[in-house]
């Protein structure tokens, strides 16, 4: 179902006058009330009012994580402290953490876009929601939580811990819907068979997943261990949250909410727009937020535009999912690999699973990758050193064949490494600096 | 049913409009709202065409009117309801109300501008009664009635009102806001500029914020009653009200 008919399926004209309308206020705004962007801006010579088009927008800077964080914690809002009635702030993994302020009408808008993600994946007031985000400063928990409100499902805020007791919650609760990363729906359904439990007590008909890139195979493995129809979902904290974009029941791309946001894809390198269909880094404007509005944010999230309109009647532009990150990008040989493409190939593989860490090293000037990856429960030669060995050049021809990187391969324990419990996987350990 | 891109406008060297984007849908009721000099009425002024704009677009329905003569404007469907209603006092009620439909002078309207002048008299019974009565000796809310029936004479898809509730007591303001959502709900379009924020975001569906020449906030009416600075500095909640309140800062 489309939540909002008006603003999701609006004619192209009429949302570019909006976008430009909404842009040219934000941008009044931000210069007004935010230090950074006025100095920024003067200091650059950029008068607002020089903004007429969608195209002008080209012509201002970027905003990077790094500008946020010299704003800690608060000098990047646009409005006064007193306004301010939610804070949530990302986990700090690769920094200081950025903290992002919300309105009462920020908290409201953001309500209704997650309504938007629900409702296109035919959840109604009819359905149990049970979020496994963590209820914290991370913003998945409650984003889900408010959203699922307002279109009247009955809200499980269970969190992310004790997967077990998760699993007798959602039996006994006649969970429908889970809302929770990938990661954890796969250990859900890995801890049910190991218990020799059938999926099928639960009444569990659709997963909503997001906060971490995942595969299209990661995707068919969970909705075949689960029995469910899963849907991706894309936000970021600095952003919104959930929210930004999602998948309709076409499973053809992610719909930008475009109403709310400006899409821009750019070569990382270049800074230069991509051309339409071609991969790049994602960066979004604001432009309905009044407590932390941002310009031409750069995500570190690679995706790129889906051309044509999807057939469920949306007319907001899609995006592929996201394949990975600009950051954990690993550039060897002059080839971009992302952790993502390692997955899928890892599900081509028997006897491994999709969980693996990336580590790379320097030996006399030399880069070094080592892939370890766990094997499964069942995965029986270990005790056979040759057979291990041909296991483990099978994984590495793979790997070079298919993307053209030379990998030392390390077999983990089952479980051995670390798992994501609503927090993201540290994928790429780099130890070359 | 217009949409305006980028105007700017002013008066001899100075620039009060610095760009403005804003449009209105088909049946909508929209509001601009801001302080006194804003440039509110500037802008209702350039889209009616008694302001030359400098730069910007004005489609209405699809058209493009930015430098069209004002009888074009009205032609077009869309009729200004002038600040402090602009009537001629020493002539009567009925005199200002054809005034109104001189688009349709001329030997085939004229039964057209007889049917509209019945519409308002059941519209606005009171004028009926007085339609020989001289403008001048009205009170503020007739006369304002006047001015919006003087607009409705050549029956326009999309009405500007500038000011509606100027002078006027709060029951007759909302005796007149109340015409205008009657008017929406006949399938008008409405754009209304005013100071009397709380008032006309009780009828709007949309608005805008306007500051020094340039617009600063779109949104649902809904929204602009919760966001803090209009609530500040347009809907008359006391800066004590908030700190009491809040406590930080």
């Amino acid at each position: 179902m489309i939540y909002n008919m008006e603003y999701e399926s609006m004619e192209k004209q009429n949302l570019e006058q909006l976008q430009i309308e909404r842009l040219q206020a934000t941008l009044h705004r931000v210069y007004r009330n935010v230090s950074f962007y006025k100095a920024l801006y003067d200091k650059e010579g950029i008068q607002i009012d020089s903004i007429k088009s969608l195209d002008d927008l080209k012509k201002l800077p970027f905003t990077t994580k790094n500008d946020l964080r010299q704003s800690y914690p608060y000098e990047a809002f646009a409005v006064p402290l007193r306004d301010i009635v939610r804070i949530h702030s990302t986990s700090g993994t690769t920094g200081k953490p950025i903290v992002v302020g919300y309105t009462k009408n920020d908290l409201k808008t953001w309500s209704s876009l997650v309504a938007r993600i629900l409702s296109a994946a035919g959840i109604t007031s009819h359905d149990f929601v049970q979020i496994a985000f963590d209820y914290s400063l991370s913003t998945g928990g409650f984003g889900f939580h408010y959203g699922a409100e307002k279109i009247g499902a009955s809200v499980i805020p269970y969190s992310g811990d004790d997967v077990m007791k998760q699993i007798q919650v959602m039996k006994d609760y006649r969970t429908t819907t889970l809302v929770s990363t990938p990661g954890y729906a796969l250990h859900v359904a890995s801890l049910m068979e190991e218990m020799g439990r059938d999926t099928q007590e639960l009444n569990l008909s659709t997963g909503l997943f997001g906060s971490e890139p995942w595969s299209e195979n990661l995707r068919k493995e969970i909705e075949s261990r689960l029995k469910i129809e899963a849907f991706d979902n894309y936000g970021l904290t600095e952003i919104i949250g959930p929210g930004v974009a999602f998948e309709c029941e076409k499973h053809s791309g992610l719909h930008v909410n475009e109403d709310h946001f400006i899409l821009e894809i750019i070569n990382p390198d270049t800074l230069e727009e991509v051309p339409s269909g071609e991969q790049g880094e994602l960066v979004f404007t604001t432009l309905t937020k009044e407590g932390f509005p941002l310009i031409r944010y750069r995500t570190g999230d690679i995706s790129s535009i889906v051309e044509g309109n999807c057939t469920c009647g949306r007319t907001t532009a899609r995006i592929r999912r996201i394949s990975g990150r600009t950051d954990d990008m690993i550039i060897v040989d002059g080839r971009n690999i992302f952790p993502s493409n390692i997955e899928e190939i890892l599900f081509e593989i028997e006897g491994v699973e999709p969980h693996f860490q990336i580590v790379l090293s320097r030996e006399d000037g030399v880069d070094i990758i080592e892939l370890k990856v766990e094997v499964t429960p069942n995965f029986l030669p270990f005790d056979e050193i040759r057979k291990v060995q041909v296991f483990q050049e099978k994984i590495a021809q793979l790997l070079t064949s298919q993307l053209g990187i030379h990998a030392k391969i390390t077999l983990a324990e089952p479980k051995s490494l670390k798992r994501s419990t609503g927090e993201k996987i540290k994928r790429v350990q780099d130890n070359r600096k | 049913m217009i949409r305006i891109r980028n105007l700017e406008a002013g008066y001899d060297k100075l620039k009060v409009l610095k760009g403005i984007s804003l449009h209105v849908n088909s049946g909508e009721i929209v509001t601009i709202i801001g302080a006194n000099g804003a440039g509110k009425s500037t802008l209702l002024n350039t889209i009616a065409s008694l302001i030359t704009p400098s730069s910007g677009e004005i489609l209405l329905q699809g058209k493009d009117v930015t430098l069209a003569p004002p009888d074009r404007i009205v032609k077009g469907g869309c009729v200004l309801v002038p600040e402090g209603r602009q009537l001629f006092p020493t002539m009567t009620v009925k005199e200002n109300l054809i005034l109104g439909a001189y688009t349709l002078f001329g030997r085939k309207k004229s039964n057209d501008a007889n049917r509209n002048l019945e519409q308002i008299y059941k519209m606005f019974p009171i004028l009926n009664d007085r339609q020989s009565q001289l403008a001048g000796t009205l009170s503020g809310g007739e006369q304002q009635m006047v001015a919006l029936g003087r607009g409705l004479m050549s029956n326009p898809n999309l009405i500007m009102m500038d000011e509606p509730s100027m002078g006027l007591a709060p029951l007759i303001v909302k005796d007149i806001f109340k015409v205008v959502e009657t008017l929406r709900d006949q399938g008008k379009t409405v754009l209304i500029v005013e100071q009397n924020a709380k008032a006309v975001l009780g009828i709007a569906d949309r608005g805008y914020v306007m500051e020094t020449g340039s617009l600063v906030l779109e949104g649902s009416a809904e929204e602009l009653l919760d966001n803090n600075d209009v609530r500040r500095a347009y809907l008359g909640k006391d800066y004590k009200e908030f700190t009491d309140m809040g406590g930080r800062e």
